[in-house]
């Protein structure tokens, strides 16, 4: 417990602040059901009514459904999935980036030539390509994002572990005869992880984003479900007439970034040994 | 005129420090490093300042130009040069100072120059910059230099490139730009200490004489007291950021007064009892071995080798002598292109991966950085624990009461277990490595530069451990090195190489005593020896042979 | 080397290109008929399969493909029959033309910011900068579109809030619709290379030679400019080229909130209305100026290593 104490003394306001925000979102997102008073998609009132009125708090949207509602199921919507897709993101190109490095050789080089051709593509079009036929369900979705954030985790988990495949520690095992998964496991792995954190940091941040911008293009989750990109979409009519309704969700979605961004940025350099100048 | 300091002639006092406090940076907090150190330097004297690692020479030299390194900060006492308190005088004095009156020849002269300019720009720029010289007087200066300091084509080399140019030739360079302005001061830090034995000659040889002939005030840093020995007029011996020991050179070698003195001198002086001749069939046996790196030219060519149980088999030689690969090729991170390698006459396959598991248990290694050498996530239990049980299958409390047994044949108590590498001095991971090696029960170690890295006195410890751990179980050992100090200490065999090729090899007392072949007498004898006169004597030799 | 780089560059196309062409081929059931519909007779079918090359096998199809777009026919678009070349061509000029725009304002600004950051590293200015820039890159682009668009279309009413340029309007008034949509992608790619320009600039400072340069007296223009930058040349341009890479896809985003004419509103379209001939021309595109500027990159970065150009 104290070294959790003085280890969140010696952060920095801006990191301070990005914990709480996470903290609440995690917390919205996981009791969201039990704090609004409507359903997901209940339609309760006249639409584009305005904040306050008739005891909307943020008012309804396009259809007539309350803001608030919307924006608080969006949360876990948008915010679940997205975690899922860096999770599987993480899964996929951490294991085969681990491997690549560890056995080396022409595994190594496959796996870095398909990685490079599939980066060769940028990620909003191939997705969209990918998108346009096989359609934009749930699963579909995750597993395609998933997939192509793969290759971002697979760079960076090759580089981290190339430092440490080299050490003679780790030529010490396979000299003794251990396993693959034995050397990646044991040897290669605890000592890649403080960059591999950091990274699934920003890839949550990434894949949050370019969640939000497809369905933000109506590409993305589709309605009715909550989910902040669509609703920026639903309600941007508004701000022609100076109402900053619409940038609600994306403000939502702004919040989280940025505190993510803040605690990584601080983790990075907490970790990275960099010597400040006196 | 005082004889202080010998031939040089005593000048005025140049550079003066007093009650010296250096603070390091670690994790967010400082601690003292340096704890009030005074030193006095006069014109034209050379002042060696030795210690192992942690000693603050360094970090005291760089000082002298009232200079930090980040993560380091002067927190107390006063630097006097030449009048001038640099402890509190302006960033622009200084700077004006620095490169002009007191210059700085770094240890790696690979990383110091900017790899986008030449050399010869680089030596023009100090003077010009200080306002000293015009670039064509510069440039004519660069190429006396380079001529005074023996580098080959002294007209044309300046106009290449860093990576264009070797490494002995690179550190000479880089103290012919440290010559530029004609400094009072030159601060030699650790100058030939990443050379091989024989470059190095060249280069101390470089030095000296340039240093001599320009009367030029000088600091030379150094862990090698032979070395220093050779350079220096007045010794300053420095351990954790105190000194031990402070005196004119000569008088110090022969004298020495603190026991620490007397340690570092007596360094290299360990010397392994002769053995009996081995009769009985050889343990390991290299037959023909040759090896090559994809694409390049042969590594090693037709290797004959071989390794008597419970004897030592050391084998010396330079960098790019091919002796590290030949580890290689012998575990089998190499395969070899032609040859093969027998332990107790049964022939081992070429690649690690054909190997079975007790072949791969014969083999042993330990590595050169204790460092690197050892999982930092591992606790020690675990790193000597796991070869017990992949190997010889041991678990629970058997594995924990031969843990114990090894951690004691290492010298080290039980609670060692519960540590992590990081908890470790240099020394003691070393141990580590040595007890994870026994843990197999190998039939060979391999010692791949196993106390290159070490300082010194502690590397002498861990050749002593080496050697007990043979008399008591009789573990065979094939030693790497490049040291020839090493290898008169604990070596039965000795076989040198030069350039993948096996020079001389047989009983140690052999190839000591002279006739040499041409190459082993070259490194016998470019060895520095603790006599202040070697270096040059040596050179007289060197120059009447030719 | 280089010619290596341009080697690999060029098969990367051609596999793209066999990925975009193949993606097609996935959709399950019949094409013709899925865009037709059932309504449509079997000879208006038969006619379109011909059309479209559908009864041709699909290694055939491709080489045809292939030949085509190298001619520069890139096919007819679906939703009306119109020639996709004509269309993309314009699209696509327009896009160049707002990436250009954004390129020329965030270049200099972000590398000027960066190399100065990292110079006062630190300092009060160094370490706003890093709290305004992560915040920056942080936000989606529509977000920071449509703030824009409020406070400076809706309430100031400065700049139009819709970027609707044609062919007619001269080349200031063009700017002039232009310039919030771009101002959008600047405020997001500046955030980008200023950080990355930052961390290599401060990697380099830390080198050896750096700290010889120190010990040397310089002064600390000296320095910068004579010693730290050359050698940072190569990694600013690798920055800059990268992010121009990234230029391309976030032009997406912010044509569809500008309703900016470009290719990128056009793909969106196209993806929306499953018009394939378009999304597979406009992806083929996208990704022909994302190949070619990363391997700009890389040839940029090749040739300012000094160690290459001057071998041993």
């Amino acid at each position: 417990m104290n070294d959790v104490m003085k280890l969140l003394r010696s952060a920095p306001p801006s990191a301070l602040f990005g914990m709480l925000v996470i903290v609440s979102y995690i917390f919205v997102a996981t009791f969201g059901p039990l704090l609004t008073p409507y359903g997901e998609s209940e339609i309760v009132g006249a639409e584009f009514l305005a904040w306050g009125d008739e005891g909307f708090v943020l008012g309804t949207d396009n259809l007539g459904r309350d803001m608030m509602t919307r924006l608080i199921y969006g949360a876990r919507n948008t915010i679940g999935i997205a975690f899922i897709t860096t999770c599987l993101a993480f899964l996929i190109g951490g294991v085969f980036g681990l491997l690549a490095t560890t056995v080396g050789g022409w595994v190594d080089q496959l796996l870095g030539r398909i990685v490079d051709v599939l980066m060769a593509i940028p990620t909003l079009i191939f997705a969209l390509l990918i998108l346009t036929i096989l359609g934009t369900s749930i699963p579909v979705l995750i597993v395609v994002i998933a997939v192509l954030d793969s290759t971002r985790v697979f760079r960076l988990a090759r580089a981290v572990s190339m430092n440490v495949v080299v050490l003679d520690f780790v030529e010490a095992a396979r000299l003794r005869g251990e396993g693959i998964w034995w050397i990646i496991g044991r040897e290669v792995l605890p000592n890649s992880m403080p960059p591999l954190v950091a990274e699934f940091g920003l890839r949550f941040c990434f894949v949050f984003l370019f969640i939000s911008a497809l369905s933000f293009l109506g590409l993305g989750l589709q309605p009715p479900t909550a989910d902040w990109g669509s609703m920026v979409r639903d309600n941007a009519t508004l701000i022609t007439y100076g109402d900053i309704t619409p940038l609600l969700p994306a403000a939502a979605i702004a919040l989280l970034t940025v505190g993510v961004n803040f605690v990584v940025d601080w983790f990075l350099h907490k970790t990275s040994g960099l010597r400040d100048e006196h | 005129m005082s004889t202080e300091s010998g031939e040089h002639g005593a000048g005025k006092v140049l550079l003066e420090m007093r009650g010296l406090r250096i603070e390091g940076q670690s994790d967010e907090k400082w601690q003292e490093i340096v704890h009030g150190i005074d030193l006095t330097l006069r014109r034209g004297e050379v002042l060696g300042l030795i210690g192992e690692s942690g000693a603050g020479k360094s970090t005291i030299g760089i000082a002298s130009m009232g200079f930090a390194r980040p993560g380091c900060r002067i927190s107390g006492g006063s630097i006097v040069f030449d009048g001038i308190d640099l402890t509190t005088a302006s960033e622009d004095t200084k700077r004006k100072i620095r490169g002009a009156r007191i210059a700085y020849v770094a240890q790696s002269a690979a990383a110091s120059f900017n790899p986008a300019h030449k050399l010869i720009d680089q030596y023009s720029e100090t003077p010009i910059q200080h306002g000293i010289l015009k670039a064509e007087e510069a440039e004519q200066n660069a190429k006396d230099l380079y001529r005074r300091l023996r580098l080959p084509d002294p007209d044309k080399i300046g106009y290449r490139y860093p990576h264009q140019v070797s490494g002995g030739q690179l550190q000479r360079a880089m103290t012919a730009m440290a010559m530029a302005c004609k400094p009072d001061l030159i601060i030699f830090d650790e100058p030939t200490t990443a050379l091989d034995v024989t470059t190095q000659i060249e280069v101390l040889a470089a030095i000296k004489d340039v240093v001599r002939q320009s009367n030029t005030a000088a600091i030379y840093i150094t862990h090698d007291l032979a070395v220093v020995a050779q350079m220096a007029d007045r010794i300053m011996v420095l351990r954790y950021g105190d000194l031990i020991e402070e005196g004119d050179a000569r008088e110090m070698l022969a004298n020495p007064k603190q026991d620490y003195t007397r340690q570092l001198l007596a360094v290299r002086t360990y010397k392994k009892a002769d053995a009996a001749t081995q009769t009985e069939a050889p343990l390991l046996e290299v037959k023909n071995l040759s090896a090559a790196y994809a694409n390049t030219v042969m590594v090693l060519d037709d290797i004959n080798l071989r390794v008597p149980r419970g004897r030592t088999v050391a084998i010396v030689g330079e960098s790019g002598s091919g002796k590290s690969t030949l580890a290689r090729a012998i575990t089998g991170l190499l395969p070899p292109l032609a040859g093969s390698v027998l332990i107790n006459g049964e022939p081992l396959p070429a690649s690690y991966k054909a190997r079975s598991r007790e072949q791969l248990r014969h083999l042993q290694m330990i590595y050169q950085m204790p460092d690197t050498a050892l999982n930092p996530r591992h606790k020690v239990r675990d790193v000597i624990g796991r070869p017990l049980s992949f190997y010889l299958g041991m678990t629970g409390e058997a594995r924990e009461r031969r843990t114990q047994e090894l951690l004691e044949m290492i010298e080290l108590t039980g609670e060692f277990a519960d540590r992590y590498p990081g908890e470790l001095s240099g020394g003691q991971k070393q141990r580590v490595c040595i007890a994870r090696a026994l843990a197999a029960n190998p039939a060979i170690i391999i010692c791949d530069e196993v106390t290159s890295a070490l300082d010194q006195l502690v590397a002498e410890e861990i050749l002593k451990l080496l050697q007990r751990l043979q008399d008591e179980l009789g573990v065979t050992y094939l030693f790497i090195t490049h040291d020839l100090a090493t290898v008169k200490a604990i070596a039965d065999e000795i076989v040198v190489m030069l350039q993948g090729r096996v020079v001389e090899q047989g009983e140690k007392q052999t190839i000591l005593t002279p006739p040499h072949h041409e190459y082993t007498d070259l490194l016998l004898s470019s060895v520095p020896e603790m006599d202040p006169d070697w270096l040059d004597s040596l050179l007289e030799r060197r120059k009447a042979g030719q | 080397m280089v010619a290596q780089r341009l080697a690999l560059g060029l098969l990367t196309l051609f596999v793209v290109s066999l990925i975009i062409f193949l993606g097609v081929e996935l959709l399950p059931g019949d094409l013709a008929e899925a865009i037709l519909g059932q309504s449509a007779t079997p000879e208006t079918v038969a006619a379109f399969r011909r059309e479209l090359k559908l009864d041709l096998p699909p290694h055939e199809r491709y080489i045809a493909w292939l030949a085509d777009i190298l001619r520069g026919d890139l096919g007819r678009s679906l939703a009306n029959q119109r020639e996709i070349s004509e269309l993309v061509g314009v699209r696509f000029a327009n896009t160049l033309f707002l990436a250009a725009v954004a390129a020329i304002i965030s270049v200099p600004l972000a590398v000027t910011l960066g190399v100065l950051a990292a110079l006062y590293r630190n300092s009060f200015y160094d370490r706003a900068v890093n709290v305004v820039t992560l915040s920056s890159i942080s936000f989606p682009e529509f977000f920071v579109a449509y703030i824009l668009i409020l406070f400076l279309a809706v309430q100031a009413g400065i700049f139009p809030s819709i970027s609707n340029v044609s062919p007619d309007l001269d080349f200031w008034d063009r700017v002039y619709r232009v310039i919030l949509p771009a101002l959008t992608l600047t405020l997001v790619v500046v955030a980008h290379m200023m950080r990355m320009t930052r961390a290599s600039i401060i990697n380099l400072l830390a080198s050896p030679y750096i700290e010889m340069a120190n010990l040397k007296g310089l002064s600390r223009m000296r320095i910068v400019v004579h010693h730290a930058l050359p050698n940072a040349l190569a990694p600013i341009i690798n920055v800059i080229v990268i992010n121009l890479a990234y230029l391309v896809v976030g032009v997406v985003i912010v044509e569809v909130v500008f309703v900016y004419p470009g290719l990128g509103q056009l793909f969106i379209d196209s993806v929306i209305r499953r018009d394939i001939p378009v999304v597979q021309a406009s992806c083929l595109i996208f990704a022909g100026t994302y190949i070619l500027l990363n391997l700009t990159a890389d040839v940029l970065s090749i040739l300012s290593n000094p160690r290459l150009l001057h071998p041993k």
